[in-house]
């Protein structure tokens, strides 16, 4: 994005990515996405009892180009897709999305020709968070577990190897459920 | 038919006819459309992504200047399939997804779908007097939640924060209770075909004194806020008017229709629920403008309250689902180590003594009750206007169709009536005056 990403791996760039991470994830600006229940307990998190203005982001931006954090709340319709990828396209570097409630996760209860199934399919998401609607509080905890993740994350060269490792572990990943050997089958083929 | 030579929006023939498209057209081809104009119209699409339409409301004005000529809605950009889906689960199913078409009242869809079941099902006399009560108490407090949403809402666009502020506290204080009695802050399904889920907790009553007594103080703070505010004022007075003519020929209902002067209210005209045993006004002004609405939402969520206190006084105790167990959701539900869950007893007796009474459970509870043929309508008188539901069985376990009439979605055609040969910065007023959800919207 900028000259950061230049630098060369070493103390410098570590440095740079500490200052960097702190400076970014203390003053989020979430563009305001607000689309069906989850808008009114997104709206609610900023409002006086849970008040988001404790970690610097009480300030939602109408327009997605001073926004760096897209925060879906809500079922995201098929005729809203579209409209959502030129939202989350015109924010500029870094940027962030959270996917707030189970419809905007995974459609959740509306398994039917009108919701798109999950956000994710339309733009990358950093947090899941489940629930319909999300309590305020877990909006806050899927926010500071996200400003937990920009703290940490690496850039340039760092950020390379980083993903590098990554997709390293994720090859090497077991299956969370194990499968029987072929030798010692038994019972059902699954 | 023939297909107009420079639609604003994209056209192609089909087999089936013209079909119009909404993503409009090529940005050279518009330019040089326009270049070519004399006039000095330029056309301003506001909408769906913008904080002050109240969701994902689209906009399309054609501006002279700063003087709106036309005014067009575009929605449907948050179609759920809600109607489709309830064709696929039961009628109890039904109730978990009606309370997410207009997330702000959510009680409301719930009751008038309960209510329209109920008179499929011919058991309107047998719902206990109990859960007749709590759902007006329900309905009534959710009446002033939705109203502080809309105060709420509407100051935030306004830019006065103040008021967004103190909507928001004041609809906690509602959501707390719903949360003490439901469980959930939104979203309850909590009134079910044949009465409710489950009766008030314990301590239920106390609270909700304490939240009347509490309640009525913090009202009084919106009358000292807004209504003496000469901003506030000048930004509503005289601003989206619709005269009753225009109001009746729209069919407008709620406060729309009230602020023309006009006190129907179904809760008056056609009582339900037991509302005419009830002592409340209907309030009405005759400004037409935005500042009555807001005027008489005020005034509607003094009257809630009142309501709200007759039920607490009012409440025995009792039964809160019908008799039939042909019908009633065979669940007893009790908090268990793992939150909530059915009563131990319950499982004792349909898995130790009862060989019927599992069966009865099972087949309730995966397959549903049956609810004879034929049709029926019934409505109540939402915050936003008359919610009637229309329901249809084949005699099935599942709904053949369910239509709601929601009173946003008919609400918003009177936009265009309320903005046009208006500012561009009434149309924000007007359109917060309507209060329209587009969860009820869209469905």
């Amino acid at each position: 994005m900028g000259l950061e990403e230049k630098l060369p791996s070493g103390f410098l760039l570590t440095t740079v990515e500490k200052v960097a991470g702190m400076a970014r994830k203390s003053s989020i600006f979430p563009a305001t996405f607000g689309l069906a229940c989850c808008a009114i307990e997104m709206m609610t998190t900023g409002a006086g009892r849970y008040d988001l203005a404790r970690f610097g982001m009480e300030v939602f931006r109408g327009s997605p180009r001073q926004a760096d954090l897209m925060i879906v709340a809500g079922r995201v319709s098929q005729k809203m897709a579209p409209v959502l990828r030129q939202v989350y396209d015109q924010m500029p570097n870094p940027k962030w999305v959270i996917s707030m409630g189970v419809c905007a996760s995974s459609g959740g209860m509306f398994n039917n020709y009108a919701i798109v199934q999950g956000v994710d399919h339309v733009v990358p998401v950093d947090i899941y968070l489940p629930g319909c609607p999300p309590r305020p509080e877990m909006l806050q905890d899927a926010i500071l577990k996200l400003h937990e993740q920009i703290r940490t994350s690496k850039l340039g060269v760092n950020q390379q190897e980083a993903a590098r490792e990554a997709e390293e572990a994720a090859k090497k990943a077991l299956p969370t459920i194990e499968m029987p050997l072929s030798s010692e089958k038994k019972g059902l083929p699954r | 038919m023939t297909s107009p030579t420079h639609a604003p929006a994209g056209v192609r023939e089909t087999t089936e006819g013209t079909v119009y498209d909404v993503t409009g057209g090529d940005w050279d081809q518009i330019a040089a459309d326009i270049a070519q104009s004399d006039d000095e119209r330029i056309i301003v699409n506001m909408g769906p992504q913008h904080p002050s339409t109240h969701g994902v409301l689209r906009l399309i004005l054609e501006i002279d200047g700063e003087t709106v000529t036309e005014a067009r809605c575009g929605i449907g950009y948050l179609h759920t399939g809600i109607e489709k889906n309830l064709e696929f689960r039961t009628w109890t199913q039904g109730t978990t997804f009606v309370t997410r078409m207009d997330y702000v009242m959510p009680f409301f869809n719930e009751a008038a779908y309960c209510l329209a079941v109920e008179k499929l099902l011919g058991i309107e006399d047998d719902i206990p007097d109990r859960a007749t009560l709590i759902r007006v108490l329900l309905m009534e407090l959710n009446r002033i939640s939705s109203h502080m949403v809309f105060t709420a809402t509407g100051g935030m666009e306004l830019g006065a924060t103040t008021v967004a502020i103190f909507g928001f506290r004041d609809r906690e204080m509602v959501l707390d209770l719903f949360e003490l009695i439901t469980g959930l802050r939104m979203n309850h399904a909590y009134i079910r075909p044949g009465g409710l889920s489950q009766d008030l907790p314990p301590g239920a009553v106390d609270a909700l004194r304490e939240f009347i007594k509490k309640m009525r103080k913090n009202l009084a703070e919106y009358q000292k806020l807004c209504v003496g505010n000469p901003v506030f004022k000048a930004r509503l007075k005289d601003i989206g008017y619709l005269d009753l003519a225009g109001c009746m020929a729209l069919g407008a209902t709620g406060p729309i229709l009230r602020s023309a002067g006009l006190p129907h209210d179904l809760r008056k005209t056609q009582p339900y629920c037991g509302y005419d045993t009830f002592d409340f006004e209907v309030p009405t002004t005759d400004t037409c403008d935005s500042f009555g609405r807001f005027l008489l939402r005020l005034e509607e969520m003094h009257q809630s309250l009142r309501i709200v206190e007759q039920c607490v006084d009012r409440l025995e105790p009792g039964p809160v689902m019908v008799a039939d167990k042909k019908i009633a959701w065979p669940a007893q539900l009790a908090l268990g180590p793992d939150g909530l869950g059915n009563s131990l007893d319950h499982i004792k007796k349909i898995m130790g003594t009862s060989m019927e009474a599992l069966i009865h459970h099972f087949k309730l509870v995966t397959e549903g009750f049956r609810v004879p043929p034929g049709q029926t309508y019934a409505a109540v008188e939402s915050p936003k206007g008359e919610l009637g539901v229309h329901a249809v069985s084949d005699g099935g376990t599942r709904p053949y169709r369910v239509h709601f009439r929601d009173p946003s979605f008919t609400n918003l055609q009177s936009m265009a009536a309320m903005c046009e040969g208006g500012q561009v910065a009434d149309v924000i007023v007007a359109v917060a005056s309507i209060d329209p959800v587009m969860g009820g919207v869209d469905r």
